[in-house]
C-alpha cells in the first residue's frame, strides 16, 4: 500500500502557500539554463507553464498534437474565469471562493490545494490584463463581472462568450515571446506516446511526429503533463476531436497513480444529439441559465405531440409548463450546480417528458427575459450564443425556446498529485484538468480556466524549482540510455501491432461503441448491476478491437487513423478503470450519482464516514487488477454538510 | 442528401497532387461539412483506401484548425462561418462540391487538405505580445480602459488564426491576420508601450515569410469566419506609418526575425 501524503505545509490553511514559498528552494539563473523541462500540452495550463518556465530561464520543450499551440481546447471555454477580486464589493473574498469550491465539489477535494487556488486567483486577472486580454468592461473603464453557475457573488471575469479563447491567446502570446527569445522550443504536431522513467525519475518522453511518423526521443530533468481531461472516452463530448488521455495514461502505466477516474462532469446546457453520424457535441454557455428558464411540458401527451412535430412549444400555455428546476429548488431555481441540473433533465426525459425528435431534450426559454429586458439586451448578452445555436439547429431561439440536453464536458478525476503538483513518479508533474486536485466530485463554472492558469503561471514555477534544485549537478540526460531504447521499442512494437491488425471495422466504430457503454452505464447515473455489466462489455470490446480494427495507411506518414487507434485503445483501458472506480464508490457525490444511494427526494447521498477519501489507482501490470490507495480527506476548516439548493 | 465531391488528394509535400471524384449519399442536412467528410472517410476505410486528411479539432468554430476551400471560397458559401459550422443544409442535394486546401506559397501542403500554417505563428513570435513577466504586476483595475476601446480590441482579438484571409487574397496577404493582432494590442493602454516596435517587427516578419501585400480587394473581410473588419488593416497601416516616422529611434533594435 502506497502511503499518500499531500505534503502541504503544517501551518494553518491560510498561511500554507506563503510558508511554502518562504521555504521553497530556488535555482540560480546560471543553473536554470542548464536544466531542461518538457511540457506536454499547450492549453491554459501548458502554455502558461511553458511561458513562465521559459521566462525564468529554464530550457523548455513544449509539445502539442495541434499544428499550433493556439488551438488547444482551452480555446473553446466560453463563460468566464473566477477570481476573488471583490471588485463588486458584494462580499466576496478568498475564503468564500475556497468554500464555494469545496462545497461545489461535494467535499471530495483537498482543502490545501483549493485554498491556494482561491488565494492565487486575483493575480491571474492581473497577469491577463497586463497581457492584453480584452475582458468585458463597464463604461467607467473598469472590469465587469457576472454571477456564474449559481454563485451568490459576481466574481466571474469574461470576454463575451469567448473567455477561454482570449485567455489562451494571452498565454500563447507569452509563450511565443519565449519561443522568440529561444527559451522555449516548440514541437507541434507530436503525439506523446510514452513517458521515460530512469532510476525512478521522469526523464523524458517518446513522441511520434504526426507528419513524418518518425519516433522521437526527448529528454529533460523534469516532465510536466498538461494534457487536459479524458471526456472523449464517451465519444460524444464537448471536448475537441483530438483531446485524449494518452500521455496521462502512459504516466499511469509508468507508476503515476490515477485518482477518482469516475468523477466526470456532465454539463447541463449542450445542444442535443441530432443523429448517428454526429461527431461531437456543442456546449452552450452556462451563463444562459442566468436569464433562461428551463421547462418541459406538464402533460406527457403534450410532450408526445411535440416529439411528433404536431405541436410547437410556443403553443403550450404557461400553466401547462413544468419549470422543474424552479419547482424542485426554489432557492436556486435554474442556477443549481451543473450536476444537479443535468440529473434533473435526465430524470424528466426518462420519465417521458422530453422534447425534440429524440425525446432527449428540454427547453431553455428566453421568452420572459426578452419581455423583461428587451430583445436588444438579450442579444447584447448572448448574441453570439444565439447565433451559434441557430447555425447548428436551424431554429431561431429569440422566437422558439432553445433545446438543450446534458453532455460530457469535463473530468474532475486525473493523475494524483501532491501539494507540489507532482505525481507519484518523482519529476513528473501534472497540471490543469490533467490532474485531479481542485474540483472534487464536481467542478463549478468558470473554475477550470482559473485552475489551469493558477497552476501554470503561479504554482508549478515555484514547486518545480524545489525539485530541480537537487538536479543542478545532473548533466543533460542522454537519449541513448537503455530506458529510452526500451520505451521507443515498446512504442514501435505497439504501432506495428496496431497496423497489423487486419480487421474490418474502423477505429470510430469501436470508439462509438465504447462511448455508448460509458454513457449508458457510467454516465449521469450509475448502479451496481450496470457497472458490473459494463466491465464485461469493455473486456469484450478490448478483444474485439485487438482483432477487428482496420487501420489504412502506413506508419511513416501522416495517418490520423493510426493516431486515433492508439488513443482509443488507451480509452478502452481507462474505461475499465473508470467503471471500477465508480463501482467501488458506494455513495453518491457530485457528478458521481449511484442510484442505490440517494435521499428520499432523489438527491445525491454522500457517505462521509466511509468515502471521504481520494481513490488513487495503481497499475499492477497488464493482467492484474489495479490496486486502490487512499488519501484520506481531512476537513479542518469547513465542515462537510449535505448540499442543499432548495 | 447526396453529393459528388471533387477533392484535392496529395500524399505529401513532394507529391504533385490531383482532384479525385467521390460520391456520398445518405447525408443528413443537419450534418456539418466535416461530418459529411467523416462519412466519406468511413466509406474509404471500409474499401481499404486512404481516407482524406483534413485539419479539424474543436468543431465549434473557435480553434481555427479547420479550413477548406469549398467551391472556390474559404470555409464555403456562408458568411461568418467556419467549415466545421457549415451544415449540409446549405447545399442542394445532388450538387457537385469542390474541396481544396488553402493555396499560398507560405502555406505548403502537408497532406491532402492539410497545409502548414506555422508562418502565422512566426509572425506572432516576431512581436504579437506584450513583453511582461508574470510577477510584480499592477492590480487589473489600476488602468481603466474605455469600454469602446476594450470592445474594439476584443473584436480584433476574436481572430482564430485559420488563414482564410490568406486563402481569399489574390496576393496571399495575411494583412487581416496581422492587422487584427496589431490592432488588438495597440488599442489597449497596456499594449501601446511597445506598439511602434511591434508593428514594424510583425510586418517585417510577414514580408520575410513570403506573404504578399494588401491591395484592398476586401476579399479577406468577406471571407473571414469571424468577420474581422478591414478597418484593422487601416489601423495597422497608420501604426506602421507612424512607426516609420520614428524609425530612427528604433534602428538599433533590429527588425529581422
Amino acid at each position: 500500500m502506497i502511503k499518500l501524503n499531500a505534503n502541504a505545509p503544517g501551518v494553518p490553511l491560510a498561511d500554507q502557500w506563503d510558508a511554502y514559498k518562504a521555504g521553497c528552494k530556488l535555482v540560480s539563473p546560471n543553473n536554470k539554463r542548464k536544466l531542461d523541462i518538457i511540457v506536454v500540452g499547450t492549453g491554459l495550463a501548458g502554455a502558461s507553464a511553458a511561458a513562465t518556465l521559459g521566462q525564468l530561464g529554464y530550457n523548455v520543450k513544449s509539445f502539442c498534437y495541434q499544428d499550433t499551440p493556439r488551438r488547444a481546447h482551452s480555446i473553446a471555454a466560453q463563460g468566464g474565469i473566477n477570481a476573488a477580486k471583490n471588485y463588486q464589493n458584494d462580499g466576496d473574498n478568498v475564503f468564500r471562493l475556497f468554500y464555494d469550491t469545496i462545497k461545489g465539489g461535494d467535499y471530495r477535494s483537498r482543502e490545501s490545494n483549493v485554498y491556494r487556488l482561491a488565494s492565487i486567483s486575483p493575480e491571474i486577472i492581473d497577469i491577463c490584463v497586463a497581457q492584453g486580454v480584452p475582458f468585458a468592461r463597464e463604461y467607467g473603464g473598469l472590469l465587469a463581472n457576472r454571477s456564474f453557475g449559481g454563485a451568490q457573488v459576481s466574481r466571474t471575469f469574461y470576454a463575451r462568450g469567448q473567455t477561454g479563447q482570449q485567455l489562451l491567446i494571452g498565454a500563447y502570446s507569452a509563450m511565443s515571446r519565449q519561443i522568440a527569445a529561444g527559451t522555449v522550443q516548440l514541437y507541434s504536431r507530436r503525439d506523446v506516446l510514452d513517458i521515460v522513467v530512469v532510476d525512478g525519475k521522469a526523464r523524458g518522453i517518446i513522441a511520434r511526429n504526426l507528419v513524418t511518423g518518425e519516433i522521437e526521443r526527448h529528454s529533460a530533468h523534469a516532465v510536466v503533463l498538461a494534457t487536459g481531461g479524458y471526456g472523449n472516452i464517451f465519444y460524444l463530448s464537448t471536448n475537441a476531436m483530438g483531446s485524449n488521455a494518452t500521455p496521462a495514461w502512459s504516466a499511469y502505466k509508468k507508476g503515476a497513480l490515477f485518482a477518482n477516474p469516475c468523477f466526470t462532469q456532465i454539463h447541463p446546457t449542450c445542444i442535443p444529439v441530432h443523429g448517428e453520424f454526429q461527431s461531437k457535441l456543442t456546449l452552450m454557455s452556462e451563463s444562459l441559465r442566468n436569464d433562461g428558464r428551463i421547462w418541459v411540458p406538464k402533460e406527457k401527451s403534450d410532450a408526445e405531440l411535440i416529439r411528433q412535430k404536431k405541436l410547437r412549444p410556443e403553443q403550450i400555455h404557461e400553466s401547462k409548463r413544468d419549470y422543474y428546476l424552479e419547482r424542485r429548488y426554489p432557492a436556486f431555481g435554474n442556477l443549481v450546480p451543473r450536476d444537479v441540473a443535468s440529473r434533473a433533465a435526465k430524470e424528466r426525459c426518462d420519465a417521458g417528458f422530453g422534447v425534440g425528435s429524440t425525446g432527449l431534450a428540454v427547453y431553455l426559454d428566453f421568452g420572459d427575459a426578452i419581455e423583461r429586458l428587451g430583445r436588444a439586451e438579450i442579444s447584447a448578452r448572448y448574441g453570439n450564443l444565439f447565433q451559434m445555436y441557430q447555425r447548428i439547429v436551424d431554429d431561431n431561439p429569440y422566437r422558439t425556446p432553445m433545446m438543450i440536453y446534458p453532455a460530457v464536458h469535463y473530468t474532475m478525476g486525473g493523475l494524483w498529485v501532491d501539494y507540489e503538483l507532482m505525481t507519484t513518479v518523482p519529476g513528473l508533474y501534472s497540471i490543469g484538468e490533467c490532474n485531479f486536485s481542485d474540483h472534487g466530485a464536481n467542478r463549478l463554472g468558470a473554475s477550470a480556466l482559473m485552475q489551469g492558469l493558477a497552476d501554470g503561471y503561479f504554482v508549478l514555477p515555484y514547486t518545480i524549482s524545489g525539485y530541480l534544485s537537487h538536479e543542478i549537478n545532473t548533466p543533460p540526460i542522454p537519449t541513448t540510455l537503455p530506458e529510452f531504447h526500451l520505451a521507443a521499442r515498446d512504442v514501435t512494437d505497439r504501432l506495428d501491432r496496431l497496423k497489423k491488425s487486419n480487421g474490418k471495422e474502423s477505429v470510430d466504430h469501436f470508439h462509438r461503441k465504447l462511448g455508448k457503454i460509458m454513457w449508458e452505464y457510467c454516465g449521469m447515473s450509475r448502479n451496481e448491476a450496470g457497472l458490473t455489466k459494463a466491465l464485461g462489455l469493455i473486456e469484450e470490446l478490448k478483444a474485439e478491437f485487438a482483432s477487428g480494427v482496420n487501420i489504412p495507411g502506413g506508419l511513416k506518414e501522416y495517418n490520423p487513423e493510426l493516431e486515433k487507434a492508439w488513443r482509443v485503445e488507451d480509452f478502452i483501458e481507462l474505461g475499465d478503470l473508470m467503471v471500477r472506480d465508480a463501482l467501488h464508490r458506494k455513495e453518491s457525490c457530485g457528478g458521481h450519482f449511484r442510484e442505490e444511494y440517494q435521499t428520499p427526494d432523489h438527491e445525491a447521498l454522500r457517505n462521509d464516514d466511509e468515502f471521504a477519501y481520494v481513490a488513487a489507482w495503481e497499475h499492477k501490470g497488464r493482467n492484474d487488477e489495479p490496486e486502490m490507495h487512499r488519501e484520506e480527506l481531512r476537513f479542518e476548516t469547513v465542515t462537510p454538510s449535505q448540499r442543499s439548493y432548495k | 442528401m447526396k453529393f459528388t465531391l471533387k477533392i484535392w488528394r496529395q500524399k505529401n509535400a513532394d507529391d504533385k497532387g490531383r482532384m479525385v471524384s467521390y460520391k456520398v449519399d445518405d447525408i443528413s442536412p443537419d450534418s456539418s461539412f466535416l461530418e459529411m467528410l467523416d462519412q466519406l472517410n468511413q466509406q474509404l476505410i471500409a474499401k481499404g483506401e486512404d481516407p482524406v486528411s483534413f485539419d479539424h479539432d474543436c468543431r465549434e468554430g473557435i480553434c481555427g484548425a479547420c479550413g477548406l476551400y469549398i467551391n472556390g471560397r474559404p470555409h464555403g458559401p456562408l458568411k461568418g462561418t467556419t467549415t466545421c459550422q457549415l451544415h449540409m443544409r446549405a447545399f442542394r442535394s445532388g450538387e457537385t462540391i469542390c474541396v481544396e486546401p488553402w493555396r499560398s506559397g507560405a502555406f505548403p501542403v502537408v497532406k491532402d487538405l492539410i497545409v502548414d500554417r506555422s508562418a502565422l505563428d512566426k509572425i506572432i513570435q516576431a512581436g504579437g505580445y506584450i513583453s511582461i513577466n508574470s510577477g510584480g504586476l499592477p492590480d487589473a483595475n489600476t488602468i481603466p480602459v474605455p469600454k469602446h476601446d476594450a470592445d474594439d480590441a476584443f473584436d480584433a482579438a476574436a481572430c482564430i488564426g485559420c488563414g482564410a484571409c490568406v486563402a481569399a487574397c489574390s496576393n496571399a496577404s495575411p494583412m487581416l491576420f496581422v492587422g487584427a493582432k496589431v490592432s488588438h494590442l495597440a488599442l489597449l493602454p497596456q499594449g501601446r508601450i511597445e506598439a511602434t516596435r511591434r508593428v514594424q517587427q510583425m510586418v517585417a516578419a510577414m514580408d520575410a515569410l513570403g506573404f504578399g501585400n494588401c491591395s484592398n480587394t476586401y476579399a479577406c473581410q468577406a471571407e473571414c469566419p469571424k468577420e474581422i473588419s478591414i478597418a484593422n488593416i487601416a489601423r495597422m497601416n497608420r501604426e506602421f506609418l507612424t512607426a516609420k516616422l520614428f524609425a530612427e529611434k528604433e534602428k538599433n533594435i533590429g527588425f529581422t526575425l
